[in-house]
């Protein structure tokens, strides 16, 4: 018995980048974040080759997810196509193998920053969204000890009294991105900077949902059917942003998440934000077979889950 | 006659710790009170009448006797009672009238009166209707009715006072001067009313400095002075 | 020499609070020393003391903020029972927030300087499970309300209210759930002798007519006569004295109390 018949083979780098061990931790980490769904689990987060703040936290879990059958999809406020979001698929396919898409029906694995792709993910499909700021309590508690007792007491009159006070100054409540939810009637959780339009597609999903934050070194999840309820009061009804009645100047579709496009004469106008969307509409009105799936917006209303 | 109280060898002094010296107030008082029955203390000034009557109500602690108090609840001693039983006998059997009154500022002079009424669970409307019935009675004008007496003069708060502290028929009931500086009319509507308290089996331990308002209900008087206390043989005078 | 007190006879209720042979130190120096106190429903206790005499500390205790190094502590309330400081941390959060009111000197202590007053009283609402806007709202103004506090200066935030106004949101957050027990630390000390008027006579009508249960700890002799039933006497973390208000004024029994009665008078 020698070394050599005991390690294997030098390679210029491990399969999916991490170390086996890394992804061993990232992986039982995981598990934790699912077995209880929004509490937030401390992992090491290596370095990977991308600055902090970028999306390391998620690509992390895409690298210990992926395989070289995973289907990648990456998309970047909604977009395919910006820098960050080629970039990360180009990268994931590199180490990888893995081919890429950007149709959210052919995807396994997708990887998103701030949107959640406006047709509905399956029971074999997972999110990985990119967190920023992991914790909801931040702004209400500076000390993070003491936010991780209030999470451990389920410790939320302060998040309430952040909407009451919200509502008291300024007539509704303000928080847009980020707007905090109770996920499984336990932990309240921020999912991520999402616009409040995707918070609801959470709710008793089919599919899995991993949330993970680099820099802070937070992963949590929300599981498949898991509740996930958004902080508000019985007499003020959750609002999602009022998209409901724009159209996309480019596609016409209409009822869903937009972009704004300031023009010159001081009007806007608007884009669907879920650029792939987007492109299917035009080619489906252009006459081409698309495979379109189903919305969990229709006519700019949600479908209830429940 | 059922009897209210009997005291026995009480003994009252002060210690003054910061002039290292004790000044006895009176020992060795001993007496009985039967329901209906008025008890004057007389002796002169310094003999300790309100004292007696301040360690009967225990805003001074004795030095040693026994003032067994007849409750409804109960044969108890005035002197080893529990403050909170204390508290409670002050509020439904024992009352100390004085002619100072403790007005409290935005309580007006009928919500003050009906006080005790209301702490015995009368509704509001009796209470307040008992307590204008003797605001009228001790000659309170009815203007000031709904007026903090904080802001009222001398004589009328002591009316206010009067009204409030005889309100409510008590078992036991100790005088202290009330009748100091009273004009008249309220005078002669305190003796009415202690009469008829009296005719309804209240017993009363009273100091007057002037006994001659309320000599006709007078049954016993018990000499404070030093040299009476010692000669003990001298039984009580019926006047 | 003088006669020892008989535990109550005629008071059929049982008290309320019992806190009994509590001891705490800190290093070498002993805040509290063998303490108990007991207080019926209904009663205000005042506990009376130098600073440092361990006055705070016990209620503290009280308050379940501070565990003693022994000693016990009931409260009658159908929720809880056995001794209180075995309570976990959790447990003891929820009892405070839910029965237990408190006012504190320092404003800073009680409340969020700058969320809005109403906030400040709706939070307590909040903890205890209310999630409709408008009767946190409604419930808020009502305690402000029943506190004297100007109802057109509802959302100004605290740091912008002056002492005596801050100190009737600490009262109004206090009594907002109805509390079985109100603890008040010095809740005058350092106001301007009118405004401290003005906040005890609220506090004295508040007691009054909701029958409220208190515990009162102050070193201002005034502020005991006016508010308390009975007094607790405290001196370097021992009970030197206890009574009747009147009692411990007109009839003080130890050195202590006497001089303190005498330099008050």
């Amino acid at each position: 018995m020698s070394l050599s018949s005991l390690t294997k083979p030098w390679q210029p780098m491990s399969y999916g980048f991490l170390d086996a061990s890394a992804k061993r931790e990232i992986r039982r980490k995981m598990l934790k974040a699912v077995a209880v769904p929004g509490c937030q689990m401390p992992y090491a987060s290596r370095e990977v080759p991308m600055a902090r703040g970028w999306g390391t936290g998620g690509l992390q879990v895409s690298l210990t997810l992926i395989n070289p059958k995973t289907c990648v999809k990456v998309i970047d406020q909604g977009a395919d196509d910006s820098v960050n979001a080629a970039s990360i698929r180009r990268f994931l396919a590199q180490v990888s193998g893995a081919p890429t898409t950007l149709d959210t029906l052919k995807a396994n694995l997708i990887q998103s920053r701030h949107r959640i792709p406006e047709e509905k993910l399956t029971a074999h499909q997972t999110l990985v969204l990119q967190v920023p700021n992991p914790e909801p309590l931040r702004s209400v508690q500076p000390n993070m000890s003491i936010a991780r007792q209030m999470h451990g007491d389920a410790d939320y009159g302060r998040m309430w009294l952040q909407l009451y006070e919200q509502i008291v100054r300024s007539g509704r409540v303000m928080q847009g991105a980020s707007y905090p939810a109770m996920v499984n009637g336990r932990h309240v959780m921020t999912p991520s900077p999402i616009p409040r339009w995707d918070v609801p597609k959470l709710h008793m999903a089919q599919h899995l949902t991993i949330l993970s934050a680099g820099r802070e070194k937070r992963i949590y999840a929300v599981p498949p059917h898991t509740r996930v309820e958004p902080l508000v009061f019985d007499d003020v009804p959750y609002r999602v942003e009022d998209h409901g009645d724009l159209t996309c100047h480019r596609s016409g579709a209409r009822g869903f998440f937009m972009n704004e496009i300031p023009l010159p004469d001081g009007s806007a106008a608007h884009e669907i934000s879920d650029s792939e969307y987007g492109v299917k509409t035009i080619r489906t009105r252009d006459g081409e077979a698309v495979e379109t799936g189903d919305t969990w917006y229709i006519n700019g209303l949600i479908e209830d889950a429940t | 006659m059922s009897v209210v109280l009997e005291v026995q060898s009480l003994t009252k002094g002060f210690t003054m710790h910061h002039l290292n010296s004790y000044l006895a107030a009176f020992s060795d008082v001993s007496f009985d009170l039967n329901a209906g029955e008025f008890l004057l203390l007389k002796g002169h000034n310094g003999a300790g009448k309100s004292t007696l009557l301040r360690t009967l109500y225990r805003t001074y602690l004795a030095q040693s006797g026994q003032a067994l108090f007849h409750s409804q609840h109960g044969v108890i001693d005035l002197l080893r009672a529990a403050d909170v039983d204390l508290a409670l006998l002050r509020r439904s059997e024992i009352g100390f009238v004085t002619q100072f009154l403790v007005a409290r500022p935005r309580v007006s002079a009928e919500a003050l009166v009906a006080e005790p009424l209301r702490r015995a669970a009368w509704d509001t409307a009796s209470a307040q209707q008992e307590a204008r019935h003797w605001l009228q009675a001790f000659g309170v004008k009815q203007s000031l009715w709904r007026a903090y007496p904080t802001t009222f003069s001398g004589g009328e708060q002591q009316k206010v006072n009067l009204a409030r502290a005889l309100i409510l028929p008590q078992k036991l009931l100790l005088l202290d001067e009330p009748t100091a500086s009273l004009d008249a009319g309220a005078r002669a509507a305190l003796v009415a009313r202690l009469a008829e308290l009296k005719s309804n089996g209240t017993a009363m331990i009273g100091v007057f400095h002037h006994p001659d308002d309320v000599a006709h209900l007078i049954d016993r008087v018990i000499d404070l002075t030093p040299e009476a206390q010692q000669n003990k043989e001298v039984p009580d005078v019926v006047v | 020499m003088t006669l020892t007190l008989n535990p109550p006879r005629l008071v059929a209720t049982d008290a309320l609070l019992q806190i009994s042979n509590v001891s705490k130190s800190y290093g070498a120096v002993n805040a509290v020393r063998d303490v108990s106190a007991t207080v019926y429903p209904g009663e205000v206790l005042g506990i009376v003391g130098e600073s440092g005499s361990g006055k705070s500390t016990l209620l503290r205790m009280m308050n379940l903020e501070e565990i003693p190094d022994s000693g016990t502590y009931t409260l009658d309330l159908p929720e809880v029972s056995g001794n209180l400081f075995d309570l976990d941390r959790f447990a003891r959060r929820m009892l405070c927030a839910k029965r237990i009111g408190i006012v504190y000197q320092n404003p800073h202590l009680g409340l969020l300087m700058d969320h809005t007053s109403s906030g400040n009283v709706a939070e307590r609402l909040l903890v205890a499970g209310e999630r409709r806007f408008g009767e946190l709202r409604a419930r808020a103004q009502d305690a402000l309300a029943a506190s004297e506090f100007p109802l057109e200066r509802l959302d100004d935030p605290p740091r912008d209210l002056s002492g005596g106004m801050q100190q009737r949101v600490q009262l109004a957050k206090a009594i907002a759930l109805e509390p079985a027990l109100l603890l008040l630390d010095e809740p005058t000390t350092g106001l301007d002798v009118s405004v401290q008027a003005l906040v005890l006579d609220t506090l004295k009508r508040l007691q009054q007519e909701r029958q409220i249960t208190m515990v009162l700890v102050s070193h201002d002799l005034g502020v005991i006569r006016t508010l308390a039933d009975r007094v607790m006497v405290m001196r370097r973390g021992q009970v030197v004295e206890a009574g009747l208000v009147d009692q411990i004024f007109q009839d003080p029994q130890h050195p202590y109390t006497q001089q303190l009665v005498h330099a008050k008078l």
